[in-house]
């Protein structure tokens, strides 16, 4: 019987928990800023209900933050638990922004969200309004030390080889490199997506159920003056990134288009059957869009993409015999399921606008049980990305320089990784049971009455 | 001082903060189940800790990216040999995070009972397998000439590493207990403070026969002599006598001393392990050592600077944190937090 390897087992468990860890990173990445603002019109007019939306949104912020802090802990851990060959190769370059990471974002993070939840009576108004902005500021640069570290491995600089490890020669190259740059930009927004959809959703909700209408109409026009121009710039964003890939990835670009041969200028494959494996390169059925590939990959009508046969060729040349393909199904796949996704939630953001300006936001029920199901597309959108974008460098763990066969730990049996496995799907599974009953408990929540129905209406409800 | 050594220090004064600082949070939780009387005072208990457990728990993350960083041989092999071990502890952690945030999220008190349940017992076995690990570093654990560990699971416990275990755990929980006798006021402060010269004597004999036997441990079955290990660890039961004495009358002082006692213990098993960072038994040779494990020297320069601006800002706004939160809790006080999750109302 053959049974997953070492390697596929300790693939398997980084691709859960890091997938999970992400389902509620980037929600607190854009929620973050959000309850901030929020809390600032409350500070600058001291209207009421912009406190009880800050009150409101920030609990369903510190629910989802509570489980970012606890699997971000397996996520640091895990390199050297699972990949302790990987870890010895690159603790030289990839440990330091790990380390700044800790040092400048994370500590600044943890602590200064804490003085925000219990500082409300203990700090002045604007010293305890600053603590929430320093708390987001932290988040956002704790992304960009994690993309640093991240992008090294899709695209590696400022470091050379000795002994069979990389060790770093220039800090400011890795911090500015240019694909973490643009990872960065691509992420960022992709949280404020999160954040302003989930958030557009849950008004849309309460406008569903006919409750607190005034309050959640504030709400959603907060929302949708980020939602709009975030999944716009996205969608450029997005393209823009594509190019960075060409440069330093071209076998995921060819294979997120299943682009076997060499062409120029070449077609956008929008949909096709079959063509997704070397002995079935040719699709049955495809529906494709003249020039736009060349457009998209390389910033011209008329440029060239490098086909998977002949990248192959080349890496073979390079690094020896193996395959240098990556699975072309997922990939292709992956690539349009974000791609969709992103217009998807663009065209949710507009519409919901329109309607908004109209004055008939409140009463579109098709259009609101539609922003309603949209919230699960940041999430499809984020899982299709990083799945594009960690199994589009395969069989590289640190492209072209480590492979991800030979980078996970000889001393973790597929014994203990059968436990570990089966041990965080148990334990996730369970956590996102129960933030799911407490984010539905409290987003459904009437923003000024508690859930056992005992508080006076009046009051700026829901602590923390 | 090379970079080498230097950054062998400063690792060891990130793990001496987190446990100095987790350490009585640990404790907080450990005491959950046995001190308070009523769910106003497990409120309070829980909140002396609420603000800051957060800020704590980053000193773990910092001391493990800051291991990756400047000895990737040393994080690889720990994290990798220690697998199950530190499966556990991210178990214990993670359920003790979820008990901050989720307990209060529901009134039903099966539920409070359960989330409280998972702070201690979270608290409890992270103390234990901390301890458990990180005396094996010293005591030795299969290697081969890789560093790769080559053992099992039952390899890290030795008697010294489950004395080291429970050492922790009665360390904390006194630390826990003279934490609170500074934080809390009326009934449950009386209590806090007997319950906290009781634990003085478990945390004073097990302490003291840790600190000495890890002097011993050293130099049997890592090449050490007698000094320097000897100093940190006569301090260190010093402390831990002080904290007892002055436990009865001094509370303040007290808390200082288990605050001592749990940073000397820290770094008399440091202090013992250096040079190396990882001892190899049966094969002493293939242990790591602050050369052999430790980056190159541009990084651990990067890395000297970036710790020298980010550490003492940390500290000052960690400082500032504890100070902001310096004040008591009662059971009459209305808590900042809401016992219920709806009940607080801002000063507006």
């Amino acid at each position: 019987m053959t049974l997953a390897s070492a390697v596929d087992l300790a693939r398997l468990q980084f691709a859960t928990t890091s997938i999970y860890h992400f389902f509620f990173v980037p929600l607190t990445l854009g929620l973050g800023p959000l309850v901030a603002i929020m809390q600032t019109i409350w500070h600058r007019t001291r209207n009421e209900s912009w406190l009880r939306l800050t009150r409101f949104f920030g609990t369903l912020l510190l629910i989802n933050f509570a489980i970012g802090v606890a699997t971000g802990l397996v996520q640091e851990f895990e390199f050297g638990m699972n990949w302790s060959v990987y870890s010895r190769f690159v603790g030289n370059v990839f440990g330091a922004p790990l380390a700044m990471e800790g040092l400048g974002a994370f500590a600044l993070e943890a602590t200064f969200l804490g003085l925000w939840i219990f500082g409300w009576n203990r700090l002045s108004p604007r010293l305890h309004l600053a603590t929430l902005w320093i708390a987001v500021l932290g988040t956002w640069m704790s992304g960009y030390f994690i993309l640093v570290a991240n992008s090294w491995m899709q695209q590696p600089v400022g470091y050379k080889m000795v002994d069979g490890e990389a060790q770093l020669t220039s800090v400011s190259a890795l911090l500015s490199n240019g694909f973490a740059l643009r990872a960065y930009v691509h992420t960022m927004l992709a949280g404020l997506i999160f954040g302003s959809i989930v958030m557009f959703g849950i008004c849309c909700w309460h406008f569903l159920r006919g409750r607190e209408v005034d309050l959640f109409r504030s709400a959603a026009k907060l929302a949708l003056i980020v939602a709009v121009p975030a999944t716009l710039l996205q969608l450029v964003v997005g393209n823009r990134f594509g190019e960075a890939v060409t440069s330093a990835q071209g076998m995921k670009i060819a294979a997120s288009e299943a682009q076997w041969n060499t062409c120029q200028p070449c077609g956008f494959s929008v949909f096709q059957i079959g063509g997704f494996t070397a002995d079935d390169q040719t699709p049955k059925f495809a529906i494709t869009i003249p020039r736009l590939l060349s457009y998209m990959a390389t910033g011209s009508f008329d440029g060239q993409v490098q086909g998977l046969n002949q990248l192959q060729q080349q890496e073979q040349r390079a690094y020896g015999r193996d395959n240098y393909i990556p699975d072309v199904r997922v990939i292709y796949w992956s690539m349009r399921v974000m791609a969709i996704a992103g217009v998807v939630m663009f065209l949710v953001a507009a519409v919901g606008a329109w309607l908004y300006w109209k004055r008939k936001l409140e009463r579109a029920r098709w259009f609101l049980w539609t922003a309603v199901v949209a919230m699960a597309l940041p999430y499809i959108a984020a899982t299709a990305g990083w799945i594009l974008t960690e199994m589009g460098r395969q069989p590289w763990i640190v492209q072209g320089l480590l492979k991800t066969a030979d980078a996970n730990s000889p001393s973790v049996s597929t014994t203990w990784l059968a436990i570990s496995l089966s041990f965080f799907i148990t334990l996730y599974v369970a956590l996102l049971v129960v933030d799911v009953w407490l984010m539905r408990r409290y987003a459904r929540l009437d923003a000024s009455a508690d859930p056992e129905g005992d508080a006076p209406a009046a009051a700026p409800a829901v602590g923390y | 001082m090379d970079l080498e050594s230097l950054w062998f220090g400063i690792i060891v004064f990130f793990w001496s903060a987190y446990f100095l600082l987790e350490g009585f949070d640990f404790g907080v939780g450990m005491l959950l189940p046995f001190v308070p009387k009523n769910e106003a005072e497990r409120n309070v208990q829980i909140e002396t800790i609420g603000p800051v457990w957060d800020g704590n728990e980053v000193w773990l993350v910092i001391a493990g990216a800051a291991t990756f960083a400047a000895f990737p041989a040393w994080y690889a092999s720990m994290f990798s040999g220690f697998y199950l071990a530190l499966l556990l502890v991210l178990f214990f952690l993670i359920i003790r995070v979820l008990s901050f945030e989720w307990r209060a999220k529901s009134t039903s008190p099966g539920w409070r009972a359960v989330w409280l349940l998972a702070n201690a017992v979270g608290s409890y076995g992270a103390a234990l397998i901390w301890g458990v690990g990180l005396a094996s570093l010293l005591y030795g654990v299969p290697l081969d000439s890789d560093g790769d560990f080559t053992g099992t699971f039952w390899d890290l416990f030795s008697p010294f590493s489950v004395l080291a275990g429970i050492t922790f755990i009665a360390l904390f929980a006194f630390h826990g207990a003279t934490f609170l006798t500074l934080r809390t006021t009326g009934a449950l402060l009386e209590r806090v403070a007997a319950r906290a010269r009781v634990l003085s004597i478990p945390a004073l004999v097990l302490g003291a026969a840790f600190l000495a036997t890890t002097v011993g441990v050293a130099m049997h079955r890592n090449d050490k002599d007698l000094f320097p290990p000897v100093l940190p660890a006569a301090l260190g039961i010093a402390a831990l006598l002080l904290a007892a004495i002055l436990v009865r009358g001094r509370s303040g002082w007290a808390f200082v001393m288990t605050a001592l006692g749990t940073v000397l213990t820290v770094v008399t098993l440091f202090t013992s392990l250096y040079p190396r960072v990882m001892v190899s038994d049966p094969t002493f040779g293939n242990s790591l050592t602050v050369e052999n494990a430790a980056s190159a020297h541009y990084t651990l320069a990067v890395l000297s600077v970036v710790a020298l601006i980010t550490v003492p800002i940390v500290l000052l706004y960690q400082a500032w944190a504890y100070r902001v939160f310096r004040h008591r809790l009662g059971g009459d006080e209305p808590a900042s937090t809401p016992a219920a999750p709806v009940s607080t109302q801002p000063e507006v």
